[in-house]
């Protein structure tokens, strides 16, 4: 059974139809990346998984449960939701921001932690290779950092499904790698994870799956190889593709704005 | 800390109760001291102190809420149209009639405004409504106070609303302490217990949608806890500014900047601060009692400038 799927979703803003009907089911254990175009409409998609937008028709069901039915506290145990360029309002202590991945479990700042919360912290910033930054200030650390200590605040949550909005967006390439290598290892640990990506490299590198998105329907949906393919994409994008293999990886790489 | 805070607290509490022109009125040991004590210091000293905790609180829960350190009660427009209300029962002279009028009025006015907040919560998701909001209440509130003191019946009327509008807890006695204490004590049980969804707040409305923050109702519950505590704070005691400001700036750092870690401190903050400031005015050998919301000021604007310089700038444009 899928962990999320979105039936006959249609997102409007105002008279603005941003998403018409989509139908889409998300399985555990894969890495699922949501490429297109600005303004296709993948980051509305991710709110409506993350139930924060309310669909105009069709819906959202998690583990054949409607979304809209669940309560938020137990809806924040079971999907994590990583926010495009995720930052916090205060200088907190990177260990604190992490911990506030735990709350959906009843973690409270301002009490003394539980030993399962400690744990679950712990291993998350394990993961992001982030327990040397734990007691520093965030607004201490570089973006990379910071982009690191905030997805150790999705992962501490320990939720079955993980959406990412652009988690490698105006990072160097080492923390891409990274970032998709701990992407990787959740969807391993058996995690539903959904990534909006601009970097059609490393959709086509570290996805099991990829949906193109554009004109507010899906353009194309599975294996890298098939949904990247020249034809999908040049369309979708308005853009002259080349393919470049690269270690027995096709990497589309932008190639010419078509008029 | 918050051991140290209220060791604090009670100490200006009792040192509130001794000071004044009959210094230690116990001393005297006869009826006229224990009336001084009764009548005029713990009416006077408790209004302080509760009206101090009210306005601290109200600031960190602002500021946690609107994830803005320049967040104050005034800033929601709340004291404005408690202000307002104030004015209009001075003006009326049902305050002259009846004394009780001027508290009720201020927390009439409040109410009002809570629900103009509300409405604001109800229709917008994000806190740019609410300050827009509060922006619009404090303008017409403030045109609305010129208004009437410019139709002012006689200069009495006009000074009488000149210094009550500058701030003062003298000669308050129990009755208004008795209608006063019951809101901002429930206001203050209302918004006590918000703090970990502040924590939440401060990764921005979306994560903390996403960390299962139900954030209208916990909009919801925050305008009207703060509705109450600064309703009535200003009602009896007039615009005391700056203290909501202060108090949560002056702990932040101690609680590693986290919302709801600064809920209790910066009440027992703002409590000792309006204490001291009460204490202060007591003993400035000015020709007449300065009023304490002049005080406030006084020290609190500057303190503020120093705030915001030190403070990490970039944190506080976000």
């Amino acid at each position: 059974m899928s962990a999320i799927e979105v039936r006959g979703l249609v997102s409007r803003r105002g008279e603005q139809e941003i998403l018409s009907g989509l139908d889409l089911a998300f399985a555990c254990g894969e890495v699922t990346a949501i490429v297109g175009p600005n303004g296709a409409g993948k980051t509305t998609l991710l709110r409506h998984l993350a139930g924060l937008d309310q669909p105009a028709m069709g819906r959202v069901e998690l583990e054949g449960a409607p979304l809209a039915g669940i309560d938020p506290g137990a809806r924040g145990r079971r999907i994590s939701f990583l926010a495009q360029a995720a930052s916090a309002y205060w200088p907190l202590r990177a260990h604190d921001v992490v911990a506030l991945g735990r709350l959906p479990h009843g973690a409270d700042l301002s009490r003394p932690a539980r030993a399962a919360d400690t744990q679950a912290v712990e291993r998350a910033l394990h993961r992001v290779d982030g327990s040397a930054l734990a007691h520093r200030s965030i607004d201490t650390l570089s973006q990379g950092e910071r982009a690191r200590i905030m997805m150790a605040r999705a992962l501490a949550t320990e939720a079955p499904v993980l959406l990412a909005d652009e988690p490698v967006a105006s990072l160097d390439p080492a923390f891409a790698l990274q970032a998709m290598e701990i992407l990787r290892a959740e969807a391993a640990r058996g995690a539903c994870v959904i990534v909006v990506l601009h970097d059609l490299g490393l959709a086509a590198r570290f996805a099991d799956r990829v949906i193109v998105l554009a004109n507010r329907v899906v353009a194309a949906d599975g294996p890298p190889a098939a949904a990247l393919a020249a034809d999908v994409i040049d369309a979708a994008y308005g853009v002259g593709f080349h393919h470049v293999l690269v270690d027995g990886v096709m990497q589309p790489v932008a190639w010419e704005r078509r008029q | 800390m918050n051991r140290w805070l209220i060791l604090l607290v009670t100490g200006l509490y009792l040192l509130s109760l001794a000071v004044g022109p009959a210094w230690w009125p116990w001393r005297l040991g006869n009826e006229v001291g224990w009336a001084i004590v009764w009548e005029l210091r713990v009416p006077r000293a408790t209004l302080g102190l509760l009206i101090g905790g009210a306005l601290g609180l109200s600031g960190a829960v602002l500021q946690g809420w609107l994830r803005n350190p320049l967040a104050e009660p005034g800033v929601i427009g709340v004291s404005a149209c408690a202000g307002f209300a104030a004015v209009c029962a001075f003006y009326s002279g049902l305050a002259a009639a009846f004394a009780l009028a001027l508290p009720l009025a201020g927390i009439a006015g409040a109410g009002i405004a809570v629900a103009l907040l509300m409405s604001a919560v109800r229709s917008g998701t994000g806190t740019v409504s609410l300050l827009l909001m509060g922006v619009a209440i404090n303008a017409i509130a403030a045109a609305l106070i010129s208004l009437v003191l410019a139709l002012s019946p006689n200069p009495f009327a006009y000074q009488e609303i000149s210094l009550w509008l500058a701030g003062s807890i003298v000669d308050r006695d129990l009755r208004y302490l008795a209608i006063a204490a019951p809101f901002m004590i429930a206001g203050a049980a209302i918004v006590l217990g918000a703090g970990r969804w502040l924590d939440a707040l401060s990764l921005g409305e979306d994560t903390a949608r996403s960390l299962g923050v139900d954030t209208r109702s916990l909009g919801l519950r925050l305008t009207l806890g703060v509705g109450l505590m600064v309703g009535a704070a200003t009602s009896v005691a007039g615009v005391i500014g700056f203290v909501g400001l202060i108090a949560p700036h002056l702990v932040r750092a101690r609680v590693d900047f986290r919302p709801g870690a600064t809920l209790v401190p910066s009440m027992l903050v703002g409590a000792a601060l309006v204490l001291v400031a009460d204490i202060a005015v007591r003993l400035l050998p000015t020709a007449y009692e300065l009023q304490l919301g002049v005080v406030t000021s006084l020290v609190g604007a500057p303190f503020l400038v120093r705030a915001v310089r030190r403070a990490r700038a970039a944190w506080l444009a976000a």
